[in-house]
Parts: C-alpha cells; sequence; structure tokens
C-alpha cells in the first residue's frame, strides 16, 4: 500500500482520487478498519438486507412521486383520461393520483414500485425479526439494536399507513375513518386527539396535508436515522455466526467487505430491484381508479388494510361491540380493547429480551447463534407469537375465508375468538415438543452415528441398520451450544435457622427458569465420556 | 218504507238481498274492470299461462306450493312478478338442489321459451315487476361515472368496488358481478332477490339502472382494461399481501439462497 513513496512512478488515477479524499476527508483510517470487515456467509443474514434495500427503493420512488402529488383536500371536478372518474367530483389529493396513474410518464410503474417496495419492506423486516429471534441474536450486546430494529418495524407500519391514505381514495379513507375510531375510543382523551390530528371534525379538510408531511419527512426521516444507528452497531457489534469448526464467540468467520461483500450486497440491491420491479410492471396495487374517491357516505365490502395492518384489523373485526356507558360517558369496549391489545402484542415481542436474560441471568455477550431447537422455550414462545399474529390475521380477512371456502363468516370469527386464546398455547406445547424431540435426535446423532441406510444381517438372522459416525466438524456443530441451569432460590432457612425473606418476584423467576432449563425441558447433551464410552466398542445398539 | 219493513222477515228476503247484492258487485265489475289486453295476444298469452303452469306444476310447486302460495320449504310467488322468475330461473339459482344459507347460481336448466311460459304464469298469480326489454337495460349511452357513483354508494358495501362479490352474515354472501347478463343485473336491482334488497324505479329510476350496468360492464367484464396488470381478484390489499409474501418475498429469499450459495471461494491449487 506505501509505494506511493516511489516518485518515479505516476500513482494510478485510484489511488490519487483516494490520496485526494483521504487528505480532506481522512477517510484513510476509516476505510483501513472497516473495508475489512468479515461478514459470516448465510442466506438468513440477507433478510435484513431485503429490507435495507427495498426501503432504499421506496425511498427513490417516493421522490419521484413527491414531484406530481398534490397533497390537498381541496375539491376538483376530474377531467382527466380515465373515462369512468368523468365530471366526478374528487379531492385533489386523488384526482393526482389518477393523473399520476394515468397521465404521467411511467407514473403507474413507480407507484406500483412504491407500493409493492412497501409490502416487501415490511415483510422482509418481519422475517428479519424472526430470524434474528430464533437464533437468539438479540442477546447482549445487542439489545438495544433489536428495539432498534423493533421500532423500525412499527414506524414502517405507520409510515405504510399514512403513505396509502394520501391517495383519499375510498378504500383508504374508511381506513383513516377506522383509525379515527380507534383514537375516538380512548378513554378522556380520544376526542381531542381526534379533533387535533383532523383539525376538527372527521374527515375535515387537513388530513391528507398532515398525513403528507408525516409520511415524507417525519417517519422517513426517523426511520433513515435509525436505520443508520442500527447498521452502525451490526458494525460495531460485528455480525453474529452460527456454531462451528473454529467459530468462537470472539471471533467472526467469513468473507471481507471488501471486495466479496460489496460485490455481493451491491449485486443483491439490484436483484431486489430488479424483482420488485418485475412484480410491479405485472401485477396491479391499489387500483385507486377502481375504487374510487372517498365519500364519508359510501363504504366498500372487503376493505382492508395493507397486509401489515391486517393484525389491527383483525382484533377489531372479532371483538364482540362491547360498551359500558356510565354518567353520560360511553366507553367502547369493543374498539378500545383491541386498541390495547395491538400494543401489548407487539410490546410483548419488543421486551422480550430483557426478560430473557433477566430470566436466566445470563450477562455475558453471545455472538454465535443459537439453534432454535436449542433454545425450545424461547422457540416455543416465538412460534407461539407468530401463531397468536396469524390467528388474528385470518380474523382480519374473515369476509374473503368465508367466500373462498364457502364458510360461514359468524364460524370463522368464532374461531378466531377462540384461537385467539387457545392457537398460542397448542403452539408452544407442540413447538416445545418439536424441539426437544429434534434436541433428542442431535443426541442420538452425535452417539450413535448417522443413519446410512444400508440394513445388515447378522449371522443370528437380526437385521440391523448401519450408522456411520459423524466427522468431527458436525460433531463440533451439534455439541457446541451450551445448556443453562436453571437459577435457584437455594435454602430458605440458613444454618441458624433464619429465615431469609424470598420476593414474589424471585419465586416467579425462578419457577419461569426451572421452565427454560428445568429437567424435562432441554435434553442434556451428550458428553465426552457418553461419547467416548459409546465409540471404544462396547455395545453397538 | 212501510211495504219494504213490514216484509223484511219474509223467508226469502235474505235470497233477494243477496241477489241484489251480487248484480251490483259484479255489475260495478263489469262498468270498472280494466279492459282486458289486447284481444289478438289473448290466446297466446293464456296458452303460455298454460304451458308455465304445468313447468311449475312439475320444477316448483313442491316448495311454492300448487297456486304459487308458498309453504314452509319456498315463499309465496303471488306478486314476484316475471322479473323475479327470470332472474331465478334464468340464473340457475331456482329450482334449489337444497336448502342451504343461500341459493348459488348454476347450471341453467330452463329453455328461454320455457322459462317466459314460467314467467308468465307466476305473473298472472299478481302484479309485479316485469321482464325488461333490451333497450331498457342496454348500456349503452349510459353514464359510466354516475354509474360508479351509484355502484360505490348502494352496491359495493357487499358487492365490492367493482362487482368482485363479498361475504354476508352465517354462510350467505354478494355474489360477483363479472360477466353476469345485463338484463339478470337488472332485475336483480328490480326484485331484490334472496339478502339483496329491491331497488324498485320509484328508488332508483331506470336510467340509474342502466348507468350502474353500464359501470360494471366497464370495470369487471371480459373486456375491462387493468391498467396496472393483473388485478389478483380485484379484492384489494388481502390479495395483495398474499402475492407480496408468496411471489415477492418468496423471490426474494430464493434469490438470497442463491447468493448465500455463491460466495468467493479459496483457489484450489
Amino acid at each position: 500500500m506505501s509505494t506511493a513513496t516511489d516518485t518515479q512512478r505516476k500513482a494510478p488515477a485510484g489511488e490519487r482520487v483516494a490520496d485526494w479524499a483521504d487528505g480532506r476527508l481522512g477517510i484513510y483510517s476509516l476505510a483501513k478498519a472497516n473495508m475489512r470487515k468479515i461478514f459470516p456467509d448465510h442466506w438468513s443474514f440477507m433478510l435484513g438486507e431485503i429490507a435495507l434495500y427495498s426501503f432504499i427503493i421506496i425511498i427513490l420512488t417516493g421522490v419521484y412521486l413527491t414531484l406530481f402529488f398534490e397533497p390537498s383536500m381541496s375539491e376538483v371536478v376530474y377531467h382527466g383520461s380515465y373515462e369512468p372518474m368523468q365530471g366526478i367530483r374528487m379531492s385533489a389529493a386523488y384526482a393526482s393520483t389518477l393523473d399520476i396513474s394515468f397521465d404521467v410518464r411511467g407514473g403507474l410503474l413507480v407507484r406500483q414500485i412504491h407500493h409493492w417496495a412497501a409490502l416487501i419492506f415490511l415483510a422482509g423486516m418481519f422475517v428479519h425479526m424472526m430470524r434474528v429471534f430464533f437464533t437468539g441474536a438479540f442477546r447482549k450486546p445487542r439489545e438495544i439494536n433489536w428495539l432498534f430494529g423493533f421500532l423500525l418495524f412499527v414506524l414502517g407500519m405507520f409510515t405504510g399507513f399514512t403513505g396509502y391514505s394520501l391517495p383519499d381514495d375510498l378504500l383508504s379513507g374508511t381506513g383513516v375513518r377506522f383509525t379515527q375510531g380507534a383514537i375516538l375510543s380512548m378513554p378522556i382523551v380520544g376526542t381531542y386527539i381526534s379533533m387535533f390530528l383532523f383539525g376538527g371534525e372527521f374527515p375535515g379538510h387537513d388530513f391528507v396535508g398532515r398525513f403528507y408531511s408525516i409520511h415524507i419527512l417525519l417517519l422517513p426521516g426517523i426511520m433513515l436515522g435509525l436505520l443508520v444507528a442500527h447498521l452502525i452497531l451490526v458494525f460495531y457489534h460485528k455480525h453474529t455466526q452460527f456454531a462451528g469448526p473454529g467459530r468462537t464467540n470472539k471471533n467472526v468467520v467469513g468473507m471481507p467487505l471488501m471486495p466479496v461483500y460489496m460485490a455481493k450486497a451491491g449485486g443483491f440491491f439490484f436483484l431486489v430491484f430488479g424483482i420488485i420491479a418485475i412484480i410491479a410492471a405485472i401485477a396491479t396495487i391499489n387500483p385507486i381508479w377502481n375504487i374510487g374517491p372517498y365519500r364519508p357516505d359510501q363504504v366498500s365490502t372487503g376493505a382492508q388494510p395493507d397486509w401489515y395492518m391486517g393484525f389491527a384489523e383483525g382484533l377489531i373485526r372479532v371483538m364482540p361491540g362491547w360498551e359500558i356507558n356510565l354518567w353520560g360517558h360511553t366507553l367502547v369496549l369493543g374498539v378500545f380493547i383491541p386498541l390495547m391489545a395491538f400494543g401489548l402484542v407487539l410490546g410483548i415481542i419488543a421486551v422480550y429480551p430483557f426478560v430473557e436474560s433477566w430470566i436466566t441471568g445470563d450477562k455475558r455477550e453471545h455472538h454465535i447463534l443459537d439453534r432454535p431447537r436449542n433454545a425450545p422455550t424461547r422457540t416455543a414462545f416465538g412460534v407461539a407469537w407468530i401463531t397468536e399474529y396469524v390467528v388474528v390475521f385470518i380474523g382480519g380477512a374473515n369476509d374473503l375465508w368465508a367466500t373462498h371456502f364457502h364458510l360461514s363468516l359468524n364460524a370463522i370469527s368464532w374461531f378466531v375468538r377462540i384461537f385467539i386464546f387457545v392457537g398460542p398455547v397448542i403452539a408452544f406445547v407442540v413447538t416445545r415438543r418439536i424441539c426437544l424431540g429434534l434436541q433428542r435426535r442431535d443426541k442420538e446423532k452425535v452417539l450413535h452415528g448417522r443413519e446410512s441406510g444400508i440394513i445388515k444381517r447378522l449371522p443370528h438372522g437380526e437385521f440391523v441398520e448401519i450408522h456411520e459416525p459423524l466427522g468431527p466438524e458436525q460433531l463440533h456443530t451439534l455439541t457446541a451450544h451450551e445448556q443453562y441451569k436453571p437459577v435457584e432460590i437455594g435454602p430458605t432457612v440458613d444454618e441458624n435457622g433464619v429465615e431469609r425473606k424470598v420476593s414474589a418476584l424471585q419465586k416467579l423467576r425462578a419457577r419461569l427458569s426451572k421452565g427454560y432449563f428445568g429437567e424435562n425441558n432441554q435434553i442434556a447433551k451428550p458428553t465426552a465420556e457418553e461419547y467416548k464410552e459409546i465409540t471404544s466398542g462396547h455395545g453397538h445398539h | 218504507m212501510k211495504k219494504l219493513s213490514a216484509r223484511r222477515r219474509h223467508p226469502l228476503a235474505a235470497v233477494v238481498v243477496l241477489l241484489l247484492a251480487l248484480a251490483a258487485t259484479g255489475g260495478l265489475y263489469a262498468a270498472f274492470a280494466p279492459a282486458s289486453k289486447a284481444q289478438a295476444d289473448e290466446t297466446a298469452q293464456s296458452l303460455a299461462i298454460d304451458e308455465g303452469k304445468k313447468l311449475y306444476s312439475v320444477g316448483c310447486a313442491s316448495c311454492h306450493g300448487t297456486g304459487g302460495q308458498g309453504t314452509t320449504d319456498g315463499p309465496s310467488l303471488v306478486g314476484v312478478g316475471s322479473a323475479a322468475v327470470d332472474f331465478q330461473v334464468g340464473t340457475g339459482r331456482m329450482p334449489a338442489q337444497q336448502p342451504g344459507a343461500q341459493v348459488p347460481k348454476k347450471k341453467v336448466i330452463y329453455s328461454q321459451a320455457q322459462i317466459d311460459q314460467l314467467a308468465a304464469y307466476v305473473a298472472s298469480l299478481g302484479a309485479g315487476p316485469i321482464t325488461p326489454n333490451k333497450s331498457q337495460v342496454s348500456p349503452d349511452g349510459a353514464d359510466i361515472a354516475k354509474g360508479g357513483d351509484l355502484f360505490r354508494s348502494n352496491c359495493a358495501q357487499c358487492h365490492n368496488f367493482t362487482g368482485e362479490g363479498g361475504a354476508l352474515s352465517n354462510g350467505k354472501y354478494a355474489p360477483s358481478l363479472e360477466g353476469v347478463d345485463p338484463k339478470h343485473i337488472y332485475e336483480a336491482m328490480q326484485t331484490g332477490p334472496q339478502s339483496m334488497p329491491s331497488f324498485p324505479d320509484t328508488t332508483m329510476p331506470e336510467q340509474q339502472k342502466r348507468d350502474i350496468i353500464a359501470y360494471i360492464q366497464t370495470v369487471n367484464s371480459g373486456q375491462s382494461e387493468n391498467p396496472g396488470g393483473l388485478k389478483l381478484g380485484g379484492l384489494g390489499p388481502v390479495s395483495e399481501g398474499l402475492f407480496a409474501w408468496v411471489f415477492g418475498l418468496g423471490a426474494l429469499i430464493a434469490v438470497a439462497i442463491w447468493v448465500a450459495a455463491h460466495t468467493a471461494k479459496a483457489k484450489k491449487s
């Protein structure tokens, strides 16, 4: 690198540019520290990249859309090129969205890329979050980054919501009305917040302009900041890796950022952009021209939000319409309880890392990922959470389930009402059983080898299958995980007979810890002695 | 008066009064009854009614009663009119296959001539909406935009924005309007079959019905344009979300696996 001392030779152009920049920006030390940063290879580590790239695509296409969109609720009469809307009164926002779709060059494609990318952005974040959850990548030192990621997901939901509300079409207007209803259900403050947000009675003339500022400036600005912080922390913490030979808690085994990951990540960006563009070119999304302009007196069946809000829709749809009338005030439990449940279900997943570290009492750093089966209780909890999410999701589309599967709408609602409570419990139990079964199989494989499929007949007539011993790499991978001991309260009475006070919290913690790591809640992994004894030739069975 | 009141208890007085009353009613009826329809048509019409009655006795009477008065298995057909028959039988809904939440559309088993005969018979049971003619249901010259607005006000809450259909309570549903004959759409609005409310001419004039038909034909028929590409069932965000997860994220994960599998390898010596 230090060939620059050779003054006789004229340095190549790239080097001169780098030199020029280093003299002014001091990028050399920064580059030196980061360009050789190692990243481990696994496809599931690229799920976050899908989210990152779709976010970039959303920003790029969003900027184009702002050039033509008119965030105004002033009333206009449509005279554009879409015939079925001729002469209809609508807001300027809706009319300009029709213009973007039919009269702006490339407008419809860009709109569709923007919207498809938004759905994929949220889906990408969701699966990325699940990857982090099930591999235990949220453990120390990454709890804060988990929260950043969670915030990105929630803010992404609301950015999406404010975005699809902008065209002021009948579907999104119904969604805004739904949101206003949820706001109104809040005791005491609801009406004030609603009046403040909409500048008076719903719908008023302000919300499109306000949502526009929130959608293009406030929320994306916060998200961009969080995203940068998220990535800085990934660099700072270094990437996690799965257990394997040569991989420890103190190293990262993989390929360097420059040039391998630069090429891979850069290429992957174009692949993501390409796939989203293809989808946007072949499939319609949010055909607002079919939906019509918003009017509070009109509504359509099949009025659902985009998928990431489907969870909220489901909660409202299956909730019985309870309300309490007291002293001239109404508490609409039919909407307020779903609103609380919405925050609760999302909140649980956000605080999980802190709960788990409290239960395990583990304050060490973890850079080696867990295989989901080796953390059965966590995995079962995660699957239960997803089950809850999916069950509510079914409720959000109960009408389409009814028409497409020839079922009764009411039966589906009752199914959801019951399975909101029962589903996660069943999922928890079943998942844990499966995880423990897989742990047993791992143990079996370590001790007795892999089933070879070769059947041998012994002299006395017995048939046995030959098991091939695993190689050292596989043995290491299957036994690398560590197993915790449950937290014990210890004797509550000391040698002098003095009773020690044990708080209810401590008792709870001990019980939860037993649930995580107690006798029947994990399969003791094979020890070296066991392995030696079996492989030394005494009795193959 | 004295003579009359003196004989009012005569054994034949009641008979005389009855005869007088009958004569008065009959005379009044003859004087005020609507003139019978065009004389030339009468034979054809009554023939159709006769044929219709025969068809009715075979295919309908078991549920709707021998005289169309209705039974516990089927409603009365008095006053439903020929439009209702043309819709129900013409779309295959009647005769019903089995009782259930809703009688579905199925293969039509009567010819149009037979349907007309059935309609004539049922119409003869009591006045009701009449089967529309071609010009009444034609979308030509109708206002599509007005139709769209009317559709969103009156129809979309059950049939969806573009008439893709939707669910109602307890297994009932609003069917899809895609590819439905304009005549049947008109008759459905006129008669309000099954769960549907009726929109008689007093609440929705003929012109508005034609506007609505024109709108449906424009946005949801075989010839409809889909500027955005595949319409994914026209069901809105649910099918879009499913598509994004299955094909969007699915394709991206497949690509991610492919990229991860093609890593830089150490040169083999």
